[in-house]
């Protein structure tokens, strides 16, 4: 009987201040944003799916086809093939994608890429009807681009 | 013919209610069978497996590096707690030495890390007992950690960011003043917390004496986290066998004295203080230095190896066993949540199907997790 | 009410009545709907509906509309024709009561003297649709979330009669419009505070709205008794829902806030301050809803047994004192 009339009083007070608390937020400005209209500016690490950078000076991808990246994928995702050409040093890229459905995101080709031929790409709407929309040839995707 | 259901239900007047893996509050894909009497939980069978991935397998077929990800796909919620126990298992069993600034720099992020998964625990549990509003405050105050960690990880939820031997990027200035502003901002919105639900008469009787489980109890199922200190036993595996540099920073545990879903509440939103203090701790000593150690190619060698660490839910061990090559021979991962659940059919019996969510929600279980 | 003096002028007016308070009824849950997601949005700092019309004011019509064209499914072991039935069932009971309802001094669908006894007398029978369709869906949870609702309103049936007889008591008249006539001067919410505020919580409970929705409580039983509607059957549930949390705040306005009362009330204007206090009563039960956690069901039963029914008790008998002794 004694927590009767107590539990009364101290209850009725928490649920005023609970009230208080989302009175207190009804009137506050609000934190979301309306994606599609406004949108946040990605940050620079974002780890997108990897493009093939561009190099400025050469004004084509530093790829030198040693395969690391392949390696060290734990998804096998990637797949890099280059062939021998003439009057070229060392091997010349022909074939480079990415299967990005299957892709974690785990930054290990990159790291893994010595003359950084690849890096994060910053697009983060990727949504598509079919799961070829995710193989991406990003050796035309940086032709494309230069 | 006679259903299961009718043969049950003969003279005991009970039946099977099936809650899950596709209901509201068993959070993702937990599954339990309940045999009710009226709206009482008599019986209750978990049902696990809706989540398996074989994580465990796939560290068996590939090198030790192309587990990372792995690793923060099976408590998504804590995933950087997660990674930091592979990689400290990788680097005790290879003999790697960490920098300093790398350690400082994953205990940092790490803490955050518990921080959001706290939050998102709270958010949920006060979910389940039909407050709607909580979740999306502590989604708010989530959003900061989750910021913070993308400028720095590249991503927000499933991290893949510490590497045997260090940490793979360097935290910046940046970092540094948001993760301080954090903080601030954090230790401000305590008290609004605990005036809208720790206070809230409604909670207070909704969670009080609800779940009970007391120490011997904790013990005998091998409860782990906040769960078991919930129950008034002091055990943290930051505490009891420091790993990483924990023995340099000052804080407490925070324990509980009933042992019941309330205290367990509590112990979150204490511990989300206590980290606070570890990363304020942590980012005042931050020395400097690479944050990369310069053996970059680990070798196991053959032999086991055990490294526990603290994650958000408990006690996490990995325990692998190398035969001197590349890829383990097994990995075993002992996971908190899996524990943690293992009371839930003692817990139930006999209580009302609202106290069963309470007092489910109050163990913070990730299914993935047990799963895996 | 007096048959004998029924005229065609007073069967035409009720069926002009009856037609106005459907669009009432469909209006509110339009208004509400909205309302309901915005305030829940705002509290909860979010912007709620915004894409279509200004503030995402048409948001509730166009999902009317998408609702209503949805497949009604029928679980396969479901009694199919109660099943159907339910959603009807649960709308005669909110529709009737917005008759008597004094909207102002001269906008009353029929005045009758037993206007309060109609009301609750009627809304009672809402109780039954819910437990008719979480009888009929075949489905565990809304069998459990039927028979919460049943026992929940007949705990609370009790505490919102006695503390309205406490108002009776002062007015010596069940009539709406008497009892509205009677605070001119006076709100009775100040006269009866305890029956006020008592009547507001078990009005809540009796809607089955938060922090005493267990008959829906989605975290334990998916969503109750209506867990197996879709489309039109459900949005009626949801209708029925609004439309019955008006006419517990209009029962609440006329009681205890002075009804239509209201600077330059008039003959008709006094309509604009009814629905005003409607609102801001509904506005608050929206408020409570997004603020709380939910009860237990025991506690929900305590708190009617335990606080609210001996308290209304008490109160019904000071009043009766008093205005012996007055
Ligand atoms: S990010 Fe990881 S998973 Fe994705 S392509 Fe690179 S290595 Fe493979
Ligand atoms: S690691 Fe770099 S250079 Fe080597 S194949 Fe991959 S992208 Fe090309």
């Amino acid at each position: 009987m004694s927590g009767y009339f107590s539990d009364l009083i101290t209850g009725s007070k928490s649920l005023l201040v609970g009230l208080g608390v989302t009175l207190k937020a009804l009137v506050s400005p609000v934190v979301t944003v309306q994606y599609p209209r406004e949108k946040i500016d990605v940050s620079p690490a974002f780890r997108g799916h990897i493009d093939l950078m561009k190099d400025e000076t050469t004004g084509t991808h530093r790829c030198i086809v040693c395969l690391s990246c392949m390696k060290a994928c734990p998804c096998q995702c990637i797949t890099v093939e280059g062939e021998k050409q003439e009057g070229v040093k060392g091997k010349v890229l022909t074939l480079f994608t990415l299967d990005f459905t299957k892709c974690s995101l785990c930054g290990l080709c990159v790291e893994s890429c010595k003359p950084h031929a690849i890096d994060f790409s910053d697009e983060y709407e990727l949504a598509g009807f079919s799961r070829e929309e995710f193989f991406y040839d990003l050796l035309k995707r940086v032709k494309e681009r230069a | 013919m006679a259903t299961k259901l009718e043969r049950m239900a003969g003279s005991k007047h009970r039946f099977l209610l099936n809650m899950g893996p596709q209901h509201p509050s068993t959070h993702g894909v937990l599954r339990v069978v309940l045999e009710m009497d009226g709206e009482y939980a008599m019986e209750l069978d978990p049902v696990l497996g809706y989540g398996h991935r074989m994580h465990e397998k796939m560290a068996e077929v590939r090198p030790t590096s192309g587990f990372y990800p792995n690793t923060a796909r099976m408590d998504y919620l804590g995933a950087i707690l997660f990674s930091h126990g592979y990689v400290g298992l990788l680097e005790r069993m290879a003999g790697v030495e960490v920098p300093e600034r790398a350690e400082y720099i994953r205990v940092i992020t790490a803490e955050l890390n518990r921080i959001s998964s706290h939050l998102v625990g709270i958010g949920a549990y006060v979910l389940d007992l039909g407050a709607f509003t909580p979740i999306l405050y502590a989604f708010d105050d989530r959003e900061k950690i989750l910021d913070i960690l993308e400028a720095i990880t590249g991503s927000r939820l499933t991290y893949c960011y510490f590497r045997a031997g260090g940490v793979s990027r360097d935290i910046d200035d940046t970092f540094i003043r948001r993760t301080r502003e954090f903080i601030d901002r954090m230790r401000n919105r305590m008290p609004m917390y605990h005036d809208l639900v720790t206070d809230n008469i409604i909670f207070l009787k909704r969670t009080k004496e609800i779940g009970l489980i007391d120490r011997d109890m904790a013990i005998r199922y091998g409860l782990t986290g906040p769960v078991l200190r919930g129950s008034g036993i002091a055990y943290d595996v930051r505490k009891s066998e420091p790993y990483s540099i924990y023995d340099r920073f000052d804080f407490e545990i925070p324990t509980g004295e009933n042992g019941d879903s309330f205290d367990r509440y509590l112990v979150r939103m204490e511990e989300i203080v206590q980290s606070l203090r570890i990363i304020e701790q942590a980012l005042d000593a931050l020395p400097d230095g690479p944050v990369m150690a310069k053996t970059k190619k680990i070798k196991l060698p053959a032999g086991e190896c055990n490294y526990t660490v603290e994650a958000a839910r408990g006690s996490l061990s990995y325990y692998l066993v190398g035969d001197g090559s590349d890829t383990p021979y097994r990995l075993k991962i002992r996971v908190p949540s899996y524990a943690n659940l293992s009371p839930l059919p003692e817990l139930c019996r006999g209580i009302l199907l609202s106290d069963l969510v309470t007092a489910m929600g109050s163990l913070d279980l990730v299914i993935p997790e047990i799963d895996r | 009410m007096d048959t004998m003096q029924m005229t065609l002028y007073d069967v035409l007016r009720m069926v002009i009545a009856f037609l106005l308070v459907i669009t009432i009824v469909f209006i509110n849950a339009l208004v509400m709907g909205y309302l309901e997601r915005k305030v829940a949005a705002k509290i909860q700092r979010r912007w709620g509906p915004m894409e279509v019309g200004l503030q995402g004011w048409l948001q509730m019509v166009l999902d009317g509309v998408k609702i209503i064209a949805k497949q009604l499914i029928v679980p396969r072991d479901a009694d199919r024709v109660v099943f159907r039935v339910a959603p009807l069932l649960s709308f005669t009971p909110v529709v009737l009561p917005f008759l008597v309802l004094p909207f102002a001094k001269n906008l009353v669908g029929r005045d009758i003297n037993l206007g309060l006894i109609f009301i609750i007398a009627v809304s009672s029978i809402n109780v039954l649709s819910i437990f008719v369709a979480g009888w009929a869906s075949n489905n565990k949870y809304s069998l459990f979330g039927a028979v919460r609702s049943v026992s929940q309103n007949i705990a609370y049936e009790i505490p919102i009669l006695l503390s309205l007889l406490s108002v009776v008591l002062i007015t010596h008249t069940y009539s709406m419009q008497g009892i509205v006539a009677a605070q001119g001067t006076v709100w009775f919410c100040l006269v009866q505070p305890v029956a006020c505020l008592i009547y507001l919580v078990s009005a809540t409970a009796e809607t089955n709205r938060a922090p005493f929705d267990l008959p829906e409580a989605e975290s334990e039983l998916t969503a109750g008794y209506h867990t197996e509607y879709s489309g039109f059957g459900f949005s009626l549930f949801m209708i029925a829902e609004y439309a019955n949390m008006f006419i517990v705040c209009a029962v609440a306005t006329v009681l205890f806030f002075g009804g239509w009362h209201g600077p330059f009330s008039g003959e008709y204007l006094g309509v604009l301050w009814f629905l005003l206090k409607v609102f801001l009563l509904m506005l608050t039960m929206i408020w409570v809803r997004w603020t709380y956690p939910r009860v237990r069901f025991d506690q929900l039963m305590n708190l009617a047994w335990k606080y609210l029914i001996p308290f209304s008790l008490v109160n019904l008998l000071l009043t009766a004192l008093i205005v012996k002794c007055i």
